[in-house]
């Protein structure tokens, strides 16, 4: 009787992750497949190769090369400014005030806090900042508005991954006469690196995704920026007034721009998983 | 024989929070000798391993009064550089712990951190101290190779050329051999033994045919006391107090 429970509980359970699995795998499939299906015909050479000419919006010829390179600067210098603030800071939660555990977990809680805010609050409040000092939009006001919501990211990535290397491993590079520093930055990161590789893929992953942090502080423009003061175009933002047009036309444009900002992430993603594998050799496994 | 005196703890108490975990401690460690700490789990050995090499400090519930003299100097109670205090010991865990990194750099890390990066001189240091630890035969064709690619023996090993690499005179040793096969158990004690006459050598252990293999010295631990301590054949043959002879005849572990 008690078996025959036991059997149908897990007989159940297993139905509903095989169910899970499969309207998750569906959705994403269709997703794939509609962006496909619409971008895949209006995907060109000219498409990546060309910015916007006058009149892009409504149906004239040009690219969205403005905004591919615009994406990529910011989403970059996102990710690597957001990496020097935010890799420093999970180093000293877990190797200088480790043991002061109420303050590493409040740091944790916070951080929690700060991404969950929606992007748009830190685009308006880092606009209301550009306001105050007399700032315009700019490439570099982008990078910081989104190197600031990426950096809470960053850190509690790499925070679950540096919590998990045992108090042993500190220790026996303690013993050998090593400081704190060269704890964290000779033995921890190189542990840690696989986890670094992931926690920069899905804070690159967010920077080159979000519309809504750069909306007021990069601005929007149809060049490709040539210095850090200029504007510059993002690729979600590309999209999102190209579905705006009234013409068809226009709108599959919008699709095959959304297959190319897929790719950028996909083929960084394939490149960072062989480059981290080359290191994870050494990572101890506990 | 007159013995000199390496390690000389006096009135070493040790609080966490509340808890008080190690009461009025006094031990003499003789130099050149195999001191073997025994007592049942958690009685607090571990606790005075890591009190000896000061990793107590990373934990800032943990209050120590008291002295610990090494040759003459206090190191609760001194100038010199934290760093430099625990290079004069060399530590082996319970488990070990390699760097994530290659066989060689393991043993060279400590070198190098000190400021000796000479090329020539690390091989030849790292050779020898591989050599010391009876692993050279075994790697001397794979020293590029990632550490954890060793059996846990292996590793055990390495750690301990790891901590000799650092030129200590104290080794201390926390159970080295608990997660060990019996060879490399063996190994690591003939080991010790091979190498008490140039090092001080502390091992915790509660394995009692262990102790009676190496040591000189011996030290049983009870609730965070020291019950009894001496000569080897004193305390395991003819000890003095009754919670001692207990335990050596395994009523309680
Ligand atoms: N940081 C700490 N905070 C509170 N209690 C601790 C701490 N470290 C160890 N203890 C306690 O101290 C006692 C001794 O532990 P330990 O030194 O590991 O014993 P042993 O190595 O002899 O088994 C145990 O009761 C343990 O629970
Ligand atoms: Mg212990």
């Amino acid at each position: 009787m008690k078996l025959n429970f036991r059997k149908t509980e897990e007989y159940f359970f297993r139905l509903v992750m095989l169910a899970c699995t499969v309207v998750i795998v569906a959705a994403l499939l269709v997703i794939i497949f509609s962006i496909l299906k619409r971008g895949l015909p209006s995907l060109s050479w000219e498409m990546i190769s060309q910015k916007p000419k006058g009149g892009f919006y409504f149906g004239k010829e040009g690219g969205i090369l403005n905004a591919i390179m615009g994406s990529l600067y910011l989403a970059i210098g996102a990710t690597v400014i957001a990496m020097f603030v935010g890799v420093p800071v999970a180093l000293y939660m877990n190797v200088h005030i480790l043991k002061r555990k109420y303050m590493v977990n409040t740091m944790r809680f916070l951080l929690d806090l700060l991404c969950g805010i929606p992007s748009i609050v830190y685009g308006a409040f880092a606009f209301t900042i550009m306001v105050m000092i007399g700032l315009r939009t700019s490439l570099l006001a982008g990078m910081l508005t989104v190197a600031v919501f990426i950096i809470p990211i960053i850190i509690r990535a790499m925070d679950e991954v540096l919590r998990t290397i045992p108090r042993g491993l500190m220790e026996a590079s303690l013993s050998v006469g090593a400081t704190k520093g060269e704890v964290a930055y000779k033995i921890f990161i190189r542990q840690s690196f696989p986890g670094l590789v992931t926690a920069l893929l899905l804070s690159f992953g967010r920077a080159i995704g979000d519309a809504a942090a750069v909306l007021f502080t990069a601005g929007f423009t149809d060049n490709i920026p040539s210095s850090l003061t200029q504007p510059a175009a993002t690729l979600p933002l590309s999209i999102f007034f190209q579905l705006g047009s009234p013409m068809e036309e226009v709108k599959n444009r919008a699709y095959a721009a959304a297959i190319i900002l897929t790719l950028i992430v996909l083929l960084l993603s394939v490149a960072s998983r062989y480059f981290s594998r080359r290191y994870k050799k050494h990572s101890i496994k506990f | 024989m007159s013995e000199t005196i390496k390690i000389n703890i006096r009135d070493l108490n040790l609080h966490a929070g509340k808890n008080h975990i190690l009461k009025n401690v006094n031990i003499s460690v003789p130099k050149n000798k195999i001191t073997v700490i025994l007592g049942p789990s958690g009685c607090g050995k571990t606790t005075l391993l890591k009190t000896l090499n000061r990793l107590t400090d990373l934990n800032p519930e943990i209050r120590v009064t008291g002295s610990i003299q090494i040759d003459e100097e206090d190191i609760l109670h001194t100038t010199s550089d934290i760093h430099d205090i625990r290079k004069r010991m060399g530590l082996l865990s319970q488990r070990p712990y390699p760097l994530p990194m290659s066989i060689f750099n393991n043993v060279a890390f400590g070198l190098k951190i000190s400021g000796r990066r000479r090329k020539k001189i690390l091989h030849k240091r790292v050779e020898h101290y591989l050599r010391q630890a009876s692993l050279w035969d075994e790697v001397q064709h794979r020293l590029r190779e990632p550490a954890i690619s060793l059996s846990i023996g292996q590793q055990q090993r390495l750690c301990l050329a790891r901590g000799l690499a650092v030129d200590p005179d104290i080794i201390l040793a926390d159970e080295p051999t608990s997660a060990l096969d019996p060879v490399s158990s063996a190994a690591i004690e003939e080991k010790f033994i091979e190498l008490k006459n140039n090092y001080t050598i502390v091992v915790v252990t509660h394995i009692l045919r262990q102790a009676r293999r190496i040591a000189d010295h011996v030290v049983f631990m009870y609730m965070g006391e020291v019950v009894e301590q001496g000569p080897a054949a004193e305390i395991l043959h003819n000890p003095q107090m009754e919670k001692t002879r207990q335990y050596l005849n395994g009523a309680f572990y």
